[in-house]
């Protein structure tokens, strides 16, 4: 969410769910809501069924490209070069909003000029669409009143995932579809507490509240606050310190209920980044790849098992309500405490809502939040005061950076880390499937769903399928510099030629086994959403086709 | 534009461009429903939350009538009771007499209204259905006989899922909600929603993995919000015994009214997979070996102090999930800064 906060001030979504059933043109980049974000997708779908307009950029011909009325069915990787050609057409067509770009915009003039550098041939060369799509999808978008743009990790999950969300904000900031209802950007992310995690501190350079640990205000009021001294510097990127964990330079860890040795890329890396540290403690609610490396582990709550609050996609932090004892005796937040105060740092808290009430007390977007004035509806942030009613469109009349302005970014298409070629001539697109979640350690211990869909398939199309002579259910190795798995084919046109995808939800098929070790450079995003691979049919021993 | 009218001698001023329905839910005032939903647009199919309007020959179905400006509305009278007693019989004529058996006794709109209105099952007599229960799938039970026509189900699948898995098949006596030929739900056709369930004002449809667990009166009811994924749904975690053994919906959610997904309906069985880890583990000698709480954070505690003293708190610290709370993600960070004494913290929440 980097590329927003620089664009914009804020990593977090500008507007609201409840907005998009008003939405005039939906544009969805990167993003495949019926499967990833299926009640998000109900809204969505509300809209179209009223008559919005639908343009989809997404390599897979995913439900919505379907229904699209102009689906940009771009290469993998080519998300700034398709923005960027955008641009160039609103430009030369003058359906920018040349009001909303004086009043509340920076930088105009550098995309003006870099964005002509994306005329039809260059940008059809990269992306593989056809300029008459680009030019109908800037139109819609554009002449709208009222344009919401969705994306997903299809723009985050890139090397240039940074980037790609700032060439976001630059569309929408030229056609001033910001700042008013149904309108702005929705970035819809993976995990359900990706963005209350986010925002309440796990960083290396800043304290909860995007708070910087060089600032020394900041460092000031957590001081005073906590008692202790605080680092003037930066400390290390979770990839950073598996570096120096395979370097023998890094001594102990705690992981807590993350399962990075399956869901994290380039696999082999983080194994032995694993293998190699002193002392690991990991604590979870099953065992998975990640608990295998532990010295120490130590048993999690389920989310039914503890109180707290979630903060969802469109910022609106919600309870979540202990129903059961926890089955493992305490709740992640007890076992800290009691371990924090065992290492000689006091940590007392009767019940989570005194952790809130000291979060609200240090994070100003927080600061109006209890868990009394969220039991019913929870609250949007930015919700500084205890009378403020919470906030459902960022951006209304200034934007939360230096001197209000929002900034422009003149960007560059790179492309992607590994490109395919003769040897890895497939484009590997990994994601989610509406059933499981994640490592699959929770939906896999679900009866029912684990009946519905048992193991993982690679998504492949008819025309490569024919090419490879493989059938719906045939066994298939999928290789990549890196590594291979073996798993079933499933034969779909949402694959287009030279595409395949996975998901990740399967240990007997670690994906991520396959994965590059690419990463943006600002967030260290790992590039999940392509790599090169190969594709070879295979048999499994004793069973027949 | 605002309007007045009269509902039951009382006057207000309201919106104009709502229904009579909508209009009397919000000012507290009761009119019976079958065949409405919320998340639905208006169908007006069971008639039973007829409403007199001063000037109409007869009365009007309130789901799909709209206010209008000197509407003078009564939702109470004789003659209303005796419609609604008429419509109810005549739902329950061909309706199977299984209350007592029936998963949905007590949570069950027909049976509610049946009995608030003293409906007569026996007061037209005519062919019921015996059709057998179907269960042909992982998560839906459907039981044909208790099927009231209503069309929730089918409307929520094709309006609001957009799935179109089920619809009205068959003409007459004979029509019935149902998949394409009959064909049982498979992920080739439907999206395990759970949505029609949800719609279902009685035990018609029901989630088979939850039945036989108990009543819905005997279950505690814990709202939360939902663990997979960042919309944000609120749903109930309905409770017996210390087990969580069903999810229902929350019509009053901010984000989802009421709707779910495939996982947060029916993804809550890993609560009490046996596999969860329950107690502390210890390798020794690269086995695990099973601790108390108190052992175990001893070990861990003394451990990662013995780290810093002798190698600096900068060669040790934290990953914190965007799975956890907010308040654990917080006291992570805390922790780390606080406890260890280093910057050494991050998550995954950019993925
Ligand atoms: S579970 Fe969902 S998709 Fe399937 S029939 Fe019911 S409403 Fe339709
Ligand atoms: S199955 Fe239930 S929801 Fe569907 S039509 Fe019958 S009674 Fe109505
Ligand atoms: S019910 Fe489905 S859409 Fe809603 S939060 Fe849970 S996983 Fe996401
Ligand atoms: S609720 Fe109005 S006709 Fe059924």
């Amino acid at each position: 969410m980097a590329g927003l906060a620089t664009s914009l001030g804020a990593g977090a979504a500008t507007n609201s769910l409840d907005q998009m059933p008003d939405i005039d043109t939906l544009f969805l980049f990167g993003s495949n809501p019926t499967e990833g974000h299926p009640i998000v997708s109900l809204w969505l779908k509300k809209a179209l069924r009223i008559g919005a307009k639908l343009v989809v950029a997404d390599p897979r011909k995913i439900w919505m490209a379907k229904r699209a009325d102009v689906w940009l069915n771009l290469k993998p990787g080519s998300n700034i070069a398709l923005l960027n050609g955008m641009l160039n057409v609103i430009f030369q067509n003058g359906w920018e909003d040349k009001a909303f770009i004086a009043k509340r915009t920076e930088g105009v003039e550098e995309l003006k000029a870099k964005v002509t550098e994306y005329g039809p041939d260059v940008v059809e060369k990269i992306t593989g669409v056809s300029w008459d799509k680009i030019v109908e999808a800037a139109r819609l978008y554009a002449k709208a009143d009222k344009s919401m743009i969705v994306y997903g990790l299809g723009v985050t999950e890139h090397k240039t995932g940074t980037e790609n969300a700032m060439a976001i904000a630059n569309l929408s900031l030229a056609c001033g579809q910001i700042g008013r209802p149904s309108t702005g950007i929705m970035a819809l992310r993976g995990q359900n507490n990706v963005q209350g995690a986010s925002d309440l501190g796990p960083y290396p350079s800043s304290l909860p509240g995007y708070q910087s640990v060089l600032d020394p205000n900041a460092r000031a009021k957590f001081e005073k606050a906590w008692g202790v001294q605080i680092k003037d510097k930066a400390g290390l990127k979770s990839v950073e310190m598996l570096d120096e964990c395979t370097k023998g330079n890094f001594k102990g860890l705690y992981i807590l209920g993350y399962d990075i040795a399956q869901t994290d890329p380039n696999l082999n890396h983080v194994w032995k980044a694993l293998e190699s540290v002193e002392f690991l403690v990991v604590q979870d609610i099953f065992h998975t790849e990640t608990t295998r490396f532990a010295d120490v582990i130590l048993p999690g709550a389920s989310f039914a098992e503890k109180d707290g609050t979630f903060t969802n996609g469109e910022r609106r932090v919600q309870r979540v309500r202990k129903a059961i004892d926890p089955l493992c005796g305490m709740a992640e937040w007890q076992a800290l405490c009691e371990l924090s105060s065992k290492m000689g740092y006091e940590m007392n808290y009767n019940h989570p809502s005194e952790i809130m009430d000291e979060i609200a007390s240090l994070v100003p977007t927080y600061g109006g939040i209890d868990y009394r004035r969220i039991d019913e509806k929870g609250l949007q942030w930015p919700c500084p005061t205890k009378d403020h009613p919470g906030t459902s469109t960022l951006y209304t009349d200034i934007f939360s950076r230096p001197g209000g302005l929002a900034q422009f970014m003149s960007l560059d298409h790179t492309g992607s880390g590994e490109k395919p070629d003769n040897e890895y001539p497939y484009v590997l697109i990994t994601g989610r499937i509406r059933e499981h979640y994640n490592n699959g350690s929770m939906t896999r211990r679900c009866g029912g769903i684990l009946e519905l869909v048992p193991e993982e398939y690679i998504e492949i199309s008819h025309e490569d399928a024919a090419e490879l002579g493989v059938l719906n259910g045939d066994w298939v190795n999928v290789s990549s510099r890196r590594g291979q798995i073996k798993v079933r084919a499933k034969v779909t046109d949402r694959s287009q030629p030279g595409n395949v995808f996975l998901s990740f939800h399967h240990p007997e098929a670690l994906t991520n086994m396959l994965t590059s070790g690419y990463r943006d450079p600002v967030t260290g995003t790992p590039e999940y959403k392509s790599c090169a691979v190969k594709i070879e049919k295979t048999y499994i021993e004793g069973e027949w086709t | 534009m605002s309007i007045s009218i009269t509902i039951n001698g009382r006057s207000m001023t309201v919106e104009q461009g709502r229904t009579i329905l909508e209009i009397c839910r919000e000012a507290g005032i009761r009119i019976p429903t079958l065949c409405h939903d919320e998340r639905l647009e208006p169908y007006g199919g069971c008639r039973l939350c007829l409403v007199e309007v001063k000037g109409m020959a007869r009365p009007l179905a309130s789901c799909t009538t709209p206010v209008q400006d000197g509407m003078e509305i009564t939702t109470e009278s004789t003659l209303l009771r005796q419609l609604r007693r008429t419509n109810l019989s005549l739902i329950l004529s061909n309706h199977p007499n299984d209350c007592m058996k029936c998963e949905q006794n007590g949570s069950c709109m027909l049976q509610d209204l049946a009995y608030e209105y003293d409906a007569d099952g026996d007061m037209f007599k005519g062919d019921k259905w015996d059709l057998p229960k179907r269960e042909d799938n992982p998560f839906i039970t459907y039981e044909p006989n208790k099927c009231i026509l209503c069309s929730r189900c089918t409307r929520i699948c094709n309006e609001v899922v957009m799935a179109g898995t089920i619809d009205l098949t068959g003409r007459g006596f004979r029509t019935m909600p149902d998949t394409a030929y009959s064909k049982p739900r498979t992920l080739e056709n439907c999206e395990f929603c759970g949505q029609c369930v949800s719609a279902c004002p009685t035990g018609a449809l029901t989630d088979k993995r939850g039945r036989g667990f108990g009543r819905d009166y005997e279950m505690k009811k814990v709202k939360t919000t939902c663990t997979y994924c960042g919309t944000g749904c609120n749903f109930y975690l309905n409770v017996k015994n210390n087990k969580v053994v069903k999810v229902t919906s929350a019509f009053d959610a901010p984000v989802n009214r009421g709707n779910l997904c495939i996982k947060g309906r029916y993804g809550y069985e890993f609560i009490h997979n046996p596999d969860r880890i329950k107690i502390p583990l210890i390798k020794r000698k690269g086995v695990f070996h099973k601790a108390s709480w108190d052992e175990a954070l001893d070990l861990v505690a003394t451990r990662f102090k013995s780290l810093i003293e002798r190698y600096g708190p900068e060669k040790v610290g934290a990953f914190s999930s965007a799975r956890c709370t907010n308040e654990e993600n917080y006291l992570l960070a805390k922790w780390v800064r606080c406890a260890v004494g280093s910057n050494n913290v991050d998550n995954c929440a950019r993925v």
